[in-house]
């Protein structure tokens, strides 16, 4: 390609407290409409906003996970422009001095690292929403409920290259605030919305290409999708030597294109001034140690301990501690049981299946970590084989029964080790058999998994395969 | 004497000795209402109905001997801009013509909790522009001394109805001098307290940085008095300051020998009518006499502040009347197309010139590409302004000087001399750029027997000497509690 492609994120997080940024206002989802709402959060003449010590508290977290600088005295500021759902007119936001500065953060793609800048992270309130009732022609209802919930922005530096990168800084960043308890993280709710800046150059050109500002991607495939498009698009205006032109588009979704939603011209002129009813936010070095104590370990950290504590294959590693829920469930379950590599399959496999099917997270498991860790336990020491051990866990996830050595012994489950018992049903097979076991002696060796079958299927699979193996072997060569 | 005309000094000692109900003094109040609101105009609503039952349950409270403040059944005016449940709060806007807000402002609150008997709601410039009281949406309010000329603004109501003897005192608002003007030019006393000394919330906001509750009283001891129930830290503004309340009443008759009072000589230059010029400077004779003692000062920025001002104030009342546009509450338009045409027309016809004006003004000193010159600009200035203050505070406790360059214009002199009203406020706007205290107290009369205001300023916070300071002067000019012609003959 002659084109090298420069991408910057602008990631907005709904932050995870109980109540609004600037009132006492609950910040529960699904509440009927206007129903969190007080004079602040719906501008009532005369209402000013108080700043809640939570959000700051937050935004630091959100700071030092991505190696910022904490802004000492940060300021809020009013970004002026008309709309029914901002009931003020204005958005409080911050613009010049923002709580975050000058952070990074490693992401890997295809196997190689790189590290993404983030040039700030501010504290903002979030704005309300327009209701389109279908029945009723030309009226809108506002619904304020949403109106001020804290927001934090995360605005990294043009530094991706790719679609890839981008979609894996994305990841990297919803994944860290979703540990920080930050963050819900959810894309298709809007609680972690993106909206990506877009430019060409040609290869050394010393300057960056005219930008498109991409919104309305509400998953990480629309991103990629919706990446690729616009590096298309602007190649072909390039190719064809035409100028990109610097505008906002929104994708949509359904038609898999972004179309125009306003130019360089239409684009507001915020007015941006210090908020005079906020005072400077003023974050002392005893405030930033305070929250410092209380960051959890963070993915790229756990991932590796991971690595080194419990020799997990690196896939593994990734996937559970993916989420921090489900990385605390994996070393509850390690705690209890000797191998780290059979907790880590039965998690991954087993478990998620079943989670998935429900549509619930780790944190809804019916089974506990000690359960499944007992459970485990029988399997290795060959108490039951690994296929009944699947039969157990389904019981055990259905709830009839939580304790896996409990069905075990009401239903007989255990593997039949006992070589005496083996021995006599090997030779009843063999004795029924005589002339397969005269075609497998005379080299038609894909005989012995019939005898194998015949056995299980006689003890109803009960038999402890390897044992079987072994004693065939000794008796039919 | 009718109880309309005394003090809320009096009335409190008369209602503790239980000499007067407080609601015989509510019904007095309104029998002056009656008599003399329809030509002075200072009422934009009145609520006899809601006054009389809060009088009585403070006659009640008295009776039972619970807690009372110095304003408990005391019958008290608010400025339209003070959001009161119950009550329309227009803030002088056809905007807001039908507002009735749904919570009370925090000094509202205070006053409630107080025990004061709330009047009305009194007629003020709309949005609190203007210098006049012109600018209402409504109605002008006329001067009681002269009801050709201006009660001045934008507290016009809140000062006329003390000096009518309509409201036994009152709440005003001060951005630019919007307390102290309009006191020295109806004759009252008027108190801008400290940036942050008062809760703003519930305020509607004119320009937030620099807006400030404050009392209009007949005197010196009634605004120490009411200063002392509505000052105080409010959680629910960030701007207010967490600092003890003293006993500004109890504190007042201190003497004031050997506190040093400053002239700034840029207060007392082209443009001062001398007929005020004399009576403040004879003030400050007065002061000398008390023990105080005098020096010669400079603020040297004073002549950029009503620019600083006009530019600070202005981006501030752009962006805090964004709200104002149909779609929450207050007026819309009818018959508009689409939503941009409803804010267009809703904003067209629901402010006032004045209001659109500095909506423009202020819009444009904080648009890409003049924001550096204009509102940036403006807060270095700001800063000069606040740094002159310092520096003469360093060695001084008070600043004397006139209040106001003329006494009260005639109605339709300056508006439609934008920047010639806008002059008139330069020997105010400083105070509120720099976030200081400062009072009018009336000074003596012109010889057409129209007020003169002298004013004093204190350093932040030091509201205790400010009131001391006005007390003594007041005591030794002899001013306090004079009545228009108008009052006296209604009183025969
Ligand atoms: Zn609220």
């Amino acid at each position: 390609m002659d084109y090298e492609i420069v991408i910057g994120l602008e990631v907005h997080c709904q932050l995870l407290t109980e109540t609004k940024i600037f009132c006492g206002c609950s910040t529960h989802f699904g509440n009927p409409p206007n129903q969190n709402t007080c004079p602040v959060c719906t501008g009532m003449p005369g209402a000013l906003p108080v700043l809640s010590r939570k959000v700051v508290d937050f935004a630091i977290r959100a700071g030092l996970a991505t190696a910022c600088e904490i802004t000492p005295s940060s300021v809020f500021a009013r970004k002026n422009y008309f709309y029914p759902d901002l009931p003020k007119g204005y958005q409080i936001s911050q613009f010049e001095l923002p709580i975050c500065l000058g952070g990074h953060l490693d992401i890997e793609v295809a196997g190689e690292s790189k590290r993404i800048g983030i040039t700030r992270i501010h504290m903002e309130e979030d704005a309300g929403k327009l209701v389109h009732p279908e029945h009723e022609h030309g009226v809108s209802y506002v619904d304020y409920n949403r109106a001020c919930v804290p927001l934090i922005e995360i605005v990294s530096e043009p530094d991706m290259r790719s679609a890839a990168e981008a979609v894996a800084y994305l990841k990297a960043i919803r994944e860290i605030m979703v540990y920080l308890g930050v963050c819900d993280g959810n894309m298709e709710e809007g609680s972690f919305r993106c909206d990506a800046n877009i430019s060409l150059r040609r290869w050394g050109a010393p300057k960056l290409g005219i930008r498109a500002e991409l919104k309305n991607m509400n998953s990480f495939r629309n991103v990629q999708r919706a990446i690729d498009y616009e590096v298309e698009r602007q190649m072909d205006i390039l190719d064809g030597g035409g100028q990109v032109v610097q505008e906002t588009r929104l994708w949509n979704v359904d038609r898999g294109i972004s179309m125009s939603m306003r130019g360089k011209e239409e684009a507001h002129d915020y007015r941006y001034f210090p908020d005079p009813d906020l005072l400077p936010v003023v974050v002392d070095a005893a405030w930033i140690e305070e929250v410092r104590q209380s960051l959890p370990e963070l993915p790229v950290a756990k991932r590796q301990r991971f690595l080194d504590d419990y020799a997990i294959p690196l896939a593994d590693a990734e996937v559970l501690t993916a989420d921090r829920a489900m990385a605390d469930y994996f070393e509850a379950v390690v705690k209890l049981s000797s191998s780290p590599k059979l907790a880590a399959n039965w998690i991954m496999v087993e478990l998620m299946k079943f989670l998935n099917d429900d549509k619930i997270d780790i944190t809804q498991c019916p089974v506990t970590p000690q359960s499944l860790a007992e459970l485990l336990s029988l399997i290795e020491d060959g108490t039951i084989s690994g296929k009944i051990g699947k039969q157990v866990f389904a019981q055990m996830y259905s709830a009839a029964d939580n304790n896996p050595r409990k069905i075990v012994e009401d239903q007989g489950l255990a593997q039949m080790s006992d070589s005496g018992e083996l021995e006599a049903m090997i030779d009843e097979i063999i004795a029924a058999n005589g002339d397969k076991v005269t075609e497998y002696q005379q080299g038609k060796v894909k005989l012995f998994g019939f005898f194998v079958g015949q056995v299980m299927k006689k003890s109803k699979g009960q038999a402890n395969p390897q044992m079987v193996n072994k004693l065939f072997k000794e008796k039919i060569g | 004497m009718e109880l309309y005309n005394c003090t809320l000094e009096e009335l409190w000692q008369r209602l503790e000795k239980g000499e007067v109900s407080s609601f015989e003094v509510t019904r007095s109040v309104f029998k002056r209402i009656a008599e003399v609101d329809e030509t002075i105009a200072a009422y934009l609503e009145i609520d006899e109905k809601g006054a009389l039952i809060q009088a009585e349950s403070a006659d009640e409270r008295r009776r039972k001997g619970d807690a009372t403040t110095p304003v408990t059944g005391i019958p008290l005016g608010l400025k339209d801009l003070l959001s009161t449940v119950g009550l329309k709060t227009t803030c002088g806007s056809k905007m807001l013509a039908d507002y009735r807000p749904e919570y009370d402002a925090t000094v509202v609150t205070r006053l409630r909790e107080a025990g004061a008997v709330i009047t009305g709601k009194l007629n003020m410039d709309e949005f609190a522009m203007g210098s006049s009281t012109e600018n209402s949406a409504f109605n002008p309010t006329r001067n009681p001394w002269d009801r050709s000329r201006v009660p001045g603004g934008s507290s016009g109501g809140s000062t006329a109805a003390v000096a009518s003897a309509t409201a036994i005192a009152t709440l005003g608002s001060d951005t630019g001098g919007s307390i102290r003007q309009p006191a020295s030019f109806c004759g009252v006393v008027g108190m801008k307290p400290t940036y942050g000394r008062v809760s703003r919330y519930g305020l509607i906001a004119f320009a937030s940085s620099l807006d400030q509750i404050g009392p209009v009283t007949l005197t010196v001891a009634d605004a120490a008095l009411l200063l002392g129930v509505i000052a105080g830290h409010d959680e629910r503004d960030s701007t207010s300051v967490d600092t003890p309340v003293p006993d500004y009443y109890g504190n007042l008759k201190q003497d004031i020998k050997g506190l040093k009072i400053g002239v700034p000589k840029e207060y007392f230059g082209v443009g001062l009518d001398p007929e005020v010029e004399a009576a403040v400077r004879l003030g400050c004779r007065q002061l000398a006499d008390a023990g105080a003692q005098f020096a010669d000062v400079s603020l040297p920025h004073t002549d950029y502040a009503v620019a600083t001002y006009y530019l600070l104030a202005t981006a501030e009342a752009s962006s805090n009347l964004a709200r104002y546009d149909g779609v929450k509450y207050g007026f819309r338009a009818e018959n508009t197309d689409g939503l941009l045409d409803m804010y267009r027309t809703t904003r067209a016809q629901g402010f006032g010139d004045e209001v659109k004006r500095r909506i423009m003004l202020g819009t444009y000193a904080l648009s890409a590409g003049y924001y550096d010159a204009y509102y940036r600009k403006a807060q270095q200035v700001r800063t000069l302004i606040t740094q002159d203050f310092n520096e003469v505070f360093a060695d001084n406790d008070i600043i004397v000087a006139p209040v106001c360059p003329t006494p009260a214009f005639a109605f339709g002199e300056k508006i439609d001399d934008p920047l010639s009203m806008y002059l008139s406020d330069i020997l105010t706007i400083p105070v509120n750029l720099a976030g200081l205290p400062a009072i009018s107290v009336p000074c003596g009369f012109t010889k057409s027997g129209l007020p003169i205001g002298l004013q004093l300023i204190a350093k932040p916070f030091a509201e205790e000497t400010l009131l001391r300071v006005a007390w003594h002067y007041e005591q030794m000019a002899g001013w306090a509690g004079r009545r228009p012609e108008l009052v006296t003959k209604a009183v025969n």
